[in-house]
């Protein structure tokens, strides 16, 4: 994505000399700054690499940032038999959340994000602005009242309990009319008219493909948020088996003096966070240009 | 009130711009049918719950009795309000992360604003490389990273504190003088680069000319990011401040986390924790008043600073 511009062609060619020389100075110090910010980035990820690698023996009595013996994989081994092998389900619970909320959240935001962009009713504004205002909530005006709602409709304590407040992102919507007002071309929704398509039609087969980097970006962000969400499971759920991952390893570190070794969670850590730093490195490429249409506007 | 709209457009066929509309009719129909799900979940999940939290808010659970007799509810008015704006330790942890932020919030921005500045600037290298890195705790949920530092503290496995006993000085991250500013450090770890994305963005978005005409005139790299780069990325600057208050103000996770080996985090640390604690001993109603509260003080700091800073846009 680094596309040279054509200032920073120029530059290159170099006019005077007194300028180059500065910039080599200045060069050696943006370069400074920028790796000890990824040193002090890099580090305590760096440590929970190292300290996944230990049996809990050599946790306390060696140089954390350094290997010492490598049992990695009775440590991984040990992970998945703790509890009866809870951690599995905690990961599949996991990823059961985070997919399915994220997949409906974004159909559903896309959908939104549409209507509000592309077809001009009355209360229009006035619907975008209730939906933005609710990005300006704390999370937590929601979750608990949901609590309290929910445990009288007896869903508390199920799936659809964390599932359900999870398909909602306002934000999403939010970004889904911004894209979809700027990249999805009027004529073309109206030549799909002249042409006879019906408006469902043209939303699934002509706007949705347009939108489909902003689509990914929404289910990126929802997807993570979701994978993250520590309070609403906590309030929702009291199974254990029902837990997502991060849910789980909090209750193990709580869990030390029941047992748990320190290095049980530290792997388990380490394990949980592999899925989601892979989906970043993959689908960068949409996430960076969602970032960038939300942010300009 | 989305839902509301073709019946008003019904009800009144002929009024106003009725000429105008004929053709719009059917799209308003469709416009509320790809709302609709949307609508109403954003209604069952969000909204309603803002309303049942208010609603509870205002009763309070009487039990007669030592609290063996059947438990009543009884409207209460503003008494939960008064209650929780007498209630020091609620009071305090207020204070406490309005004190936190008060400083994180700006030492993160100034720090992802530089960062982006430095990766926008024509002296870096490896900015793919440097811009991966930085956005990499994102990746890392909130929990799992307050389980990491929760480690990185502890005197006991603390690379840092070794290190440190290394050169000499014996410091305890998680002590009472230094906990606050840990819990800090561990959400400009989580965010810098996620904030310096959003602004990282926001430059790459500045019309080349713009800055090129400026070094045309013989501008150094610094006068060009002050006087041309900065105020072209206000709006990502706003964003990126509006959802780190709305952050500051909802924390939970790291010191939730930290309470289980530091004792210096009590139960009511923060204004999300002494809610929890307030639901958890069953007092729903007060733990609704705490959260209306915190909703309101949040919405009117990050709200007030998106209206300031529209305010003094357009005077500038």
């Amino acid at each position: 994505m680094t596309t040279v511009t054509p200032s920073a062609a120029r530059a290159a060619a170099g006019p005077p000399g007194r300028l180059r020389t500065s910039s080599l100075a200045g060069r050696a110090g943006v370069f400074a700054v920028m790796a000890l910010f990824a040193l002090y980035t890099l580090i305590p990820v760096w440590w929970l690499l190292v300290t996944a690698t230990k049996n809990s023996g050599y946790l306390f009595t060696t140089n954390g940032l350094w290997f010492s013996h490598f049992d990695l994989w009775t440590n991984i081994r040990d992970v998945f038999q703790e509890q009866d092998g809870i951690f599995a389900r905690w990961l599949l619970n996991s990823a059961l959340y985070s997919i399915g909320g994220a997949a409906v959240s974004t159909t559903l935001s896309a959908m939104a994000g549409y209507a509000l962009a592309k077809y001009p009713f009355r209360g229009r504004d006035l619907t975008f602005n209730v939906i933005l205002g609710a990005v300006l909530i704390p999370d937590v005006m929601f979750a608990l009242p949901l609590y309290l709602m929910f445990s009288q409709v007896h869903l508390v304590n199920t799936y659809w309990a964390v599932f359900l407040p999870s398909v909602v992102s306002p934000f999403g919507v939010y970004l889904s009319r911004i894209y979809a007002g700027a990249s999805v071309p009027d004529e073309l929704i109206e030549a799909a008219r002249l042409d006879g398509a019906g408006e469902a039609r043209i939303f699934w087969r002509v706007a949705m493909p347009i939108m489909s980097p902003a689509l990914v970006t929404i289910f990126l962000f929802q997807f993570v948020s979701i994978w993250n969400n520590y309070l609403l499971p906590l309030l929702m759920l009291n199974s254990d088996e029902l837990q997502p991952v991060t849910v789980g390893l909090a209750n193990w570190r709580e869990g030390v003096n029941q047992g748990i070794p320190y290095n049980i969670t530290i792997t388990g850590a380490f394990l949980s966070v592999i899925p989601l730093i892979v989906a970043f490195l993959v689908l960068q490429r949409f996430w960076r240009s969602g970032l960038a249409a939300g942010s300009v506007k | 009130m989305a839902t509301r709209t073709p019946g008003d457009a019904l009800a009144h066929p002929i009024a106003g711009s009725a000429a105008k509309r004929v053709p719009g009719r059917g799209h308003t129909r469709s416009a509320v049918l790809f709302l609709a799900p949307f609508g109403l979940l954003f209604t069952a999940m969000l909204l309603a719950p803002i309303g049942y939290a208010v609603y509870q808010s205002f009763f309070r659970t009487h039990r007669s009795g030592l609290g063996l007799g059947p438990s009543t509810t009884v409207f209460a008015g503003f008494d939960n309000y008064v209650t929780a704006l007498h209630d020091s330790r609620f009071m305090s942890s207020f204070l406490r992360v309005f004190t936190l932020g008060i400083v994180q919030v700006p030492v993160m921005l100034g720090l992802a604003l530089l960062l982006a500045l430095l990766l926008d600037s024509r002296g870096a290298v490896f900015k793919k490389f440097f811009r991966q890195i930085y956005f990499l705790p994102y990746a890392l949920p909130g929990v799992i990273a307050a389980i990491m530092w929760s480690f990185l503290y502890a005197p006991s496995v603390s690379p840092f504190t070794a290190a440190l006993r290394h050169v000499g000085l014996e410091v305890n991250f998680l002590s009472g003088d230094l906990v606050l500013a840990s819990i800090g450090n561990m959400m400009t770890w989580a965010w810098t680069g996620f904030n310096m994305l959003i602004i990282y963005s926001a430059l790459q978005a500045i019309p080349g000319e713009l800055t090129e005409a400026a070094v045309m005139d013989g501008c150094s790299g610094w006068r060009v990011a002050w006087h041309v780069k900065i105020p072209a990325v206000r709006p990502a600057l706003i964003l990126t401040t509006v959802f780190s208050i709305i952050g500051t103000a909802q924390l939970f996770n790291e010191p939730a986390v930290l309470s289980q080996v530091a004792p210096t985090v009590s139960p009511t640390y923060t204004p999300i924790l002494a809610t929890q604690q307030s639901a958890d001993i069953n007092n729903y109603n007060y733990a609704a008043t705490q959260s209306v509260i915190l909703a309101l003080l949040t919405f009117v700091l990050s709200f007030g600073f998106l209206k300031f800073t529209q305010r003094k846009g357009t005077f500038a």
